[in-house]
């Protein structure tokens, strides 16, 4: 009996080894953000290459930054783009740079639990600073009424939900937020981590929602999609030129027209708060971080493979899950940018 | 005041009935062949399963005991035959004192031990981790057995002539079988369920895992990141998977039960 | 173990009876070192476990000091870490669920062992073995789908509404917190109390519940008064052992506490334990004073726990010692 099971082992084992060559496995992680984006991509290249599998986990954008510089997975993924310190920092450590590969557009909107209320809500600056620094605390404020006549808000207390861990929809959150209070930028600050003045914390776009979905009167940020695919009211949101846009394909794709003329050799850009009337206000691109060099060339071969597949095959996909597709120009750009890679 | 201490006795262990019975109802509805079977699907789209978190799960659980059990076992030999009383003392109070270790502390200290330097999530590191904590379980139920075997055996054999591990070999660890079987499934079912540990060395894979050097799912961290998502199939799923994780842990806790109580068998040769 | 040539035994029956070149000849030394070489791993495992979290968090120590435990503010933006609110949040839910726990463990192991007929005891028992051996996601997924909306909808506003004069149950009722994750902790801490509880008392002798009877003492004046007493310092010890469990838990915490690092009298309040912001933040904390700290956090819950199980293991020990010594006290 123990000789038998032994010997069970002992080929299981090796067969565990002789499995690993079967296919080439890549790993990614980082941003909540365009999760559903990348699980079908990674998923829909996977069918047409299944020799390859990326396999991408989602723990929000910090962890892409720090796992890809300790060097753990192969590729990382963020919204909030690095700063010049820890692109520093990876040179430092790697010899090599971190190349920023803006994948798609998408957009952090506001979405909010309130019994009896179904509607969609429109958000000034004020009220949605207010609400987030915890100076606003009741859905009847007047800096919410203000904009919403017509619905009849409660008298309840605001459940602010934010991010527990490093996040790039954070970031994009916070960066908006810097732009348009100035009490939250001298207050708080934008990161991918800041220091909440009010509210729960939920893991990642899906804990975001989660929280805000079982919390009556709450208030959370989250990617459009999260809030689409849970059948979840958004609200509008103020934009610099005085109009209340909602985030779709179109809004976004607006926000990102005047970065578009601009767009700097490494693609680091914000577009929060941008230009124009029916831009929506609170859009970012999101960024695969790759390294420059790769060891292995199969892995380099791979990821450069997928990277060409998708700015052209794989924007495709991204309106039927609402995230627009990337400016022709950005596109071009890094089909250029690409050959970086070695 | 007698009856209060019943009421608290029949509050303590309706619990878990409730426990089992709320699983069993929401995971019993959600087990379906696409559950075993299927990988997950992109977020958001129904019809995924789990069957690379089971079978994660069985490779983290294999590597775990290949790693937990011999050291284990065989230290507990050292410690009930052979060591001194200082030595005995020392290597018991370091295990008790892994055992009381933080599963999240494990964690972090398989991250540093193997994620780090082998700059890779992988099964290993989680394997390593799980290991780790099947060590103390499996070492102190061991000794305690191996010393349960009366003197007697041991003097037998000692007067037919048999050298020491001879007669550990063949005669007390066969007596002491039972109970050795018993530890070892108990601490299985102990790092069955843990998560913990798997968040930093795992870390979790939407696809099948070749070997040993690449991140893997398992099914406890599935049932974290689907409990706390807002899609209705991921909380489905995660009734349906804890189901099947406490079933099996629970299956294995009665069996080790059932083996230890049917008594220590004394080998005839 | 050494070397020597007489035949006569002197520690067991097997100890230095032959020289050490028979043994070794016969297998023995190599066994023997073979297997202190697995039981030296243990130690050196244990020690290098120790080594890395002090190590690992030797950044922060030398930057914060001892300000890490009296800073509140955990800022990664401006690198400022303070540890307060998680020791807060820590020590709070292990309070809440001891609060709850103890008095229905320890109830409940006295009906095990002084009342229950011995098969409706065991049964019992086993069942509530079982109940140690669940999962903690599996407790935090029942804590997310039953314990929070609970609490939320029903519990917390009952409690406002009936306590809210006392600061420990103002604020709004979000459903998560000190309280809600106290409560999970509970649950799960109540089959160590129970178990480690009904096993010393079992232990006492029976002439000690005898002594009290004959002396006319009712059933449950000669368990609380004198039973109990007897094996106090083990009923400590499982209560010490549940604390340390109460202070490690992760999964089950952080997904019912709320993940805010707050310090709030409310019990209302959303919080943050040492276990859940490492499990959330150990992955991505970006810069090494962010992990560092972390690691130190990890350090202090290492040294807690270690305190509290080395003190029950003593505690019941103890008892168990006195249980089957001489009988008098």
């Amino acid at each position: 009996m123990k000789r038998i099971t032994g010997l069970l082992l002992v080929v299981l084992a090796f067969a565990g080894v002789l499995w690993a060559d079967s296919a080439l496995s890549i790993t990614g992680a980082g941003a909540t953000f365009p999760y559903p984006m990348y699980s079908k991509w990674f998923d829909e290249y996977h069918k047409k290459n299944a020799n390859l599998e990326i396999n991408y986990q989602s723990i929000g954008s910090g962890g892409g930054i720090r796992q890809v510089t300790e060097g753990t997975v192969d590729f990382g993924a963020t919204d909030g783009p690095m700063n010049d310190e820890q692109i520093k920092a990876y040179q430092d450590k790697h010899g090599f740079a971190i190349l920023h590969f803006p994948t798609v557009l998408g957009a952090d909107v506001p979405t909010y639990n309130i019994p009896g209320v179904d509607v969609e809500l429109s958000f000034t600056q004020e009220a949605i600073a207010g609400i987030f620094l915890g100076t606003i605390t009741k859905w009847n404020d007047p800096a919410i009424t203000g904009s919403n006549k017509g619905v009849s808000l409660p008298a309840n207390d605001i459940v602010v939900v934010h991010r527990s861990e490093g996040s790039g929809t954070t970031y994009i959150w916070t960066d908006y937020l810097s732009k348009i209070s100035d009490e939250w930028k001298t207050k708080v600050g934008k990161g991918a981590s800041v220091n909440w003045p009010v509210g729960l914390g939920g893991k990642g776009n899906e804990g975001v929602t989660g929280t805000v979905k079982n919390t009556p009167n709450s208030i959370g940020y989250v990617e459009l999609i999260y809030a689409i695919q849970n059948k979840m009211p958004y609200g509008r949101v103020k934009n610099s030129s005085g109009a209340f846009v909602k985030a779709d394909l179109a809004s976004v794709t607006a926000a990102a027209a005047a970065a578009v003329k601009n767009m700097p050799d490494d693609f680091r850009v914000s577009i929060t708060d941008a230009p124009g009337k029916t831009a929506y206000p609170i859009s970012s691109f999101t960024w695969l971080l790759v390294p420059a060099k790769f060891s292995d060339a199969n892995k380099r071969d791979a990821i450069k493979g997928f990277v060409k597949w998708m700015l052209a095959d794989g924007q495709n996909y991204t309106e039927a899950l609402s995230y627009a597709k990337l400016p022709k120009e950005v596109v071009a750009k890094e089909l250029k940018a690409i050959d970086k890679i070695q | 005041m007698l009856a209060m201490t019943g009421v608290c006795a029949f509050v303590a262990v309706s619990v878990l009935f409730l426990i089992l019975g709320y699983l069993v109802y929401h995971g019993g509805t959600s087990i379906n062949w696409n559950f075993f079977t299927k990988l997950p699907t992109p977020v958001g789209e129904t019809g995924g399963g789990m069957a690379n978190a089971i079978v994660g799960s069985g490779k983290l659980l294999l590597l775990a005991t290949l790693i937990g059990v011999p050291i284990g076992f065989f230290g507990a030999i050292y410690l009930a035959e052979f060591s001194g009383a200082t030595t005995a003392f020392v290597v018991r109070y370091a295990a008790d004192l892994l055992n009381g270790v933080p599963s999240i502390v494990i964690g972090i200290f398989a991250f540093i031990l193997v994620v780090h330097p082998f700059k890779h999530f992988s099964t290993l590191a989680g394997g390593f981790a799980l290991g780790l904590m099947m060590i103390p379980i499996t070492l102190r139920s061991t000794e305690e057995f191996l010393r349960g075997v009366p003197n007697a055996l041991r003097e037998a054999a000692m007067a037919l002539g048999a050298s020491k591990w001879k007669t550990i070999a063949s005669v007390i660890v066969p007596a002491a079988y039972r109970g050795i079987l018993t530890a070892i499934l108990l601490a299985f079912a102990r790092v069955a369920g843990e998560t913990a540990p798997l968040l930093f060395t795992a870390l979790g894979n939407r696809f099948w895992s070749p070997g040993w050097n690449q991140p893997t799912a398992a099914l406890p961290e599935m049932i974290y990141r689907y409990a706390i998502s807002p899609y209705d199939d991921w909380n489905r799923q995660a009734w349906a998977a804890g189901l099947v994780l406490l079933v099996l842990i629970l299956v294995i806790n009665i069996v080790a039960r059932a083996i230890l109580s049917r008594g220590i068998a004394v080998p005839r040769s | 173990m050494g070397t020597t040539t007489t035949t006569v035994p002197s520690a067991g029956p097997l100890a230095g009876s032959r020289s050490f070149l028979s043994r070794l000849r016969q297998g023995d030394e190599i066994a023997r070192m073979i297997t202190f070489l697995f039981a030296a791993s243990v130690v050196l495992v244990t020690v290098l476990l120790v080594f890395e979290l002090w190590q690992g968090s030797d950044l922060s120590r030398h930057k914060f000091g001892f300000n890490f435990f009296r800073t509140s503010v955990w800022d990664p933006i401006f690198g400022q870490f303070g540890a307060l609110p998680f020791i807060y949040g820590t020590l709070i839910t292990a309070a809440v669920s001891l609060l709850i726990a103890v008095p229905l463990g320890i109830g409940a192991a006295i009906f095990l062992a002084e009342l229950a007929p011995a098969r409706v005891s065991d049964t019992l028992e086993f069942f509530i073995d079982l109940l140690a051996a669940v999962p903690s996601v599996i407790y935090g997924v029942l804590g997310i789908f039953i314990v929070v909306p609970l609490m939320r909808q029903y519990i917390q506003p009952a409690l406002k509404h009936s306590l809210g004069f006392l600061p420990l149950f103002q604020g709004p009722a979000y459903g998560v917190g000190f309280l809600t994750a106290g409560v999970v902790l509970a649950i799960m801490v109540i089959p160590y109390i129970i178990s480690v509880s009904r096993e010393v008392l079992l232990s006492v002798p029976r002439d000690q519940r005898e002594a009290a009877l004959s002396l006319g003492a009712t059933r449950w004046e000669s368990t609380w008064k004198v039973v109990v007493p007897f094996a106090r310092a083990g009923i400590f010890g499982s209560i010490f052992l549940a604390l340390a469990r109460a202070l490690g838990e992760t999964m089950a915490v952080t997904m019912v506490i709320g993940n805010t690092p707050t310090i709030s009298a409310s019990l209302f309040s959303p919080g943050y334990s040492i276990a859940a912001v490492i499990a959330n933040e150990f992955t991505e904390a970006v810069g090494d004073l962010h992990t560092e700290s972390l690691i130190e956090l990890a350090l202090v819950l290492f040294i807690l726990t270690f305190i509290l199980n080395g003190v029950a293991r003593l505690l019941i020990v103890a008892t168990s010692q006195r249980g089957s010594g001489m009988g008098n006290v």
